[in-house]
């Protein structure tokens, strides 16, 4: 960004130190898009170095193909659930709090701006400890 | 100039004596400040005293630099402690502070009643209005720093220059030619349904909290901010300027740094002490560039 103010001596003054909800909102809302945007990138790393199956039928019947392995192998670890479990209050905080920056967009609501950041978070909340059961099954840890 | 090289109370007053009488050419004068100086020093010593004797005081925290002396260049807070009253607002304690204990704290004031935008503090973490915040509303020690994100002139004062020059650069005037009224008398109409959706608009008082509470003003010097699109709001807004004005208005919002750098963060109306609906107005403003400039052809 361009040149911004400097203060010099002054500038560790007056800083913030109580963020009001709309500004929660919008550092988590950047987080957890870059978030996203990472994930992004590794699923499709992941992915694609995986891909060395196709075509390869008598090894995708039998179940040792590359594909199969490396998520079976991933799937396996519990850091990889534990992840999972992150990734997904991740997203779903990402979506929520997207619907609700499109609310503000269209004027919808926004003397209760903050209202409903905290209705995000809890229904993330909700979301990801309803999912723990799910993603936790049979992991070998 | 001499007495506003006077110490914090909590210091020793020696050092600085010296470096008045260095200053001052007669001894008269010198002896009336050294009295009017004993004077503060034994009122300062009452209060203490009033303290001790259980009287309600407030405890101000207030943040001191003065770039033009060597011993105070270095960014300090200054303790006092001002007798509580009843209705106390943040300002009449620094009033009291600055008459009763340190003529050199230096702070803008003016109508003390919220009309006149001179005197935004950071006070506890948060820009308010010094004359429209009580002190019985906050938690104690009542922290007061000059502005966040504004160059520091002295004290609690912040250069206001680049927040005036945004506001002035949306044209905060009303520029219609066209088809003004002919006779003398006659009057240019607003609607009443009109005049409601400006209302809030019309409330700022150039405070300029608004935009020190903005963390995208405080990374791009060039953002509007908050006020000054308000301002452009209140004119783009009023029925009376024709299309081509509002467009005009319009064509300065949607610049690189008009109204899309706005994230919808929520700070400034949070903060705004006339509560101007800030984020409001630039969300519709957003909308009606989006609407300028949307084309199914
Ligand atoms: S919009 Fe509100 S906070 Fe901003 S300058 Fe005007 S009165 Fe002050
Ligand atoms: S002194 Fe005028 S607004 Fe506070």
């Amino acid at each position: 960004m361009s040149d911004s103010y400097n203060r010099g001596l002054i500038e560790d003054f007056g800083r913030w130190r109580e963020f009001a909800p709309g500004m929660w909102a919008w550092i988590l809302h950047k987080f957890t898009g870059w978030i996203l945007i990472g994930y992004l990138f590794t699923h499709i790393a992941v992915l694609s170095t995986a891909l060395g199956a196709a075509g390869n039928t008598a090894a995708i019947e039998a179940g040792d193909d590359v594909y199969t392995t490396t998520l079976q192998g991933l799937e396996g670890l519990f850091l990889v659930r534990i992840l999972e479990v992150g990734l997904l209050a991740v997203a779903v905080f990402h979506i929520l709090n997207g619907v609700r920056l499109l609310m503000i967009d269209l004027g919808i609501g926004l003397e209760s701006q903050d209202k409903s950041f905290y209705v995000s978070l809890v229904v993330t909340a909700a979301i990801t400890v309803a999912s723990v059961p799910t993603f936790m099954t049979g992991v070998g840890v | 100039m001499s007495t506003q090289q006077e110490q914090p109370p909590e210091t020793d007053d020696t050092s600085t004596e010296t470096v008045e009488s260095s200053t001052d050419a007669g001894p008269a004068p010198q002896d009336r400040r050294m009295e009017e100086k004993a004077d503060r020093r034994a009122r300062r010593e009452r209060t203490a005293d009033e303290i001790d004797a259980g009287t309600e005081t407030v405890h101000l925290k207030v943040f001191r630099y003065d770039p033009e002396v060597a011993e105070k260049q270095e960014p300090r807070f200054d303790d006092f402690h001002v007798p509580f009253e009843k209705g106390m607002t943040v300002l009449d304690a620094l009033i009291y502070a600055r008459d009763e204990f340190d003529p050199s704290l230096t702070f803008r004031h003016s109508c003390r009643q919220a009309v006149c935008g001179s005197d935004a503090f950071f006070v506890n973490g948060r820009q308010r209005l010094g004359c429209q915040t009580q002190i019985s509303d906050l938690d104690g020690p009542v922290r007061v720093e000059p502005l966040p994100h504004q160059d520091v002139v002295k004290d609690l004062v912040v250069d206001m220059g680049h927040f005036y020059e945004q506001m002035h650069a949306v044209e905060p005037y009303f520029q219609e030619e066209e088809d003004l009224p002919d006779g003398d008398l006659e009057e240019q109409f607003q609607t009443r349904e009109n005049r409601e959706k400006v209302k809030m608009s019309t409330r700022c008082i150039w405070c300029g909290a608004c935009m020190s509470s903005c963390n995208i003003a405080a990374g791009d010097n060039e953002y509007l901010g908050p006020a000054a699109i308000n301002k452009a709001y209140r004119f783009a807004m009023d029925d009376r300027e024709g299309e081509e004005l509002k467009e005009h208005r319009l064509r300065i919002l949607e610049q690189e740094h008009g109204v899309w750098r706005c994230q919808t963060q929520f700070s400034c109306t949070e903060v705004c002490p006339k509560d101007i609906p800030l984020t409001e107005h630039i969300q519709e403003l957003k909308r009606e560039a989006v609407k300028k400039n949307l084309k199914f052809w």
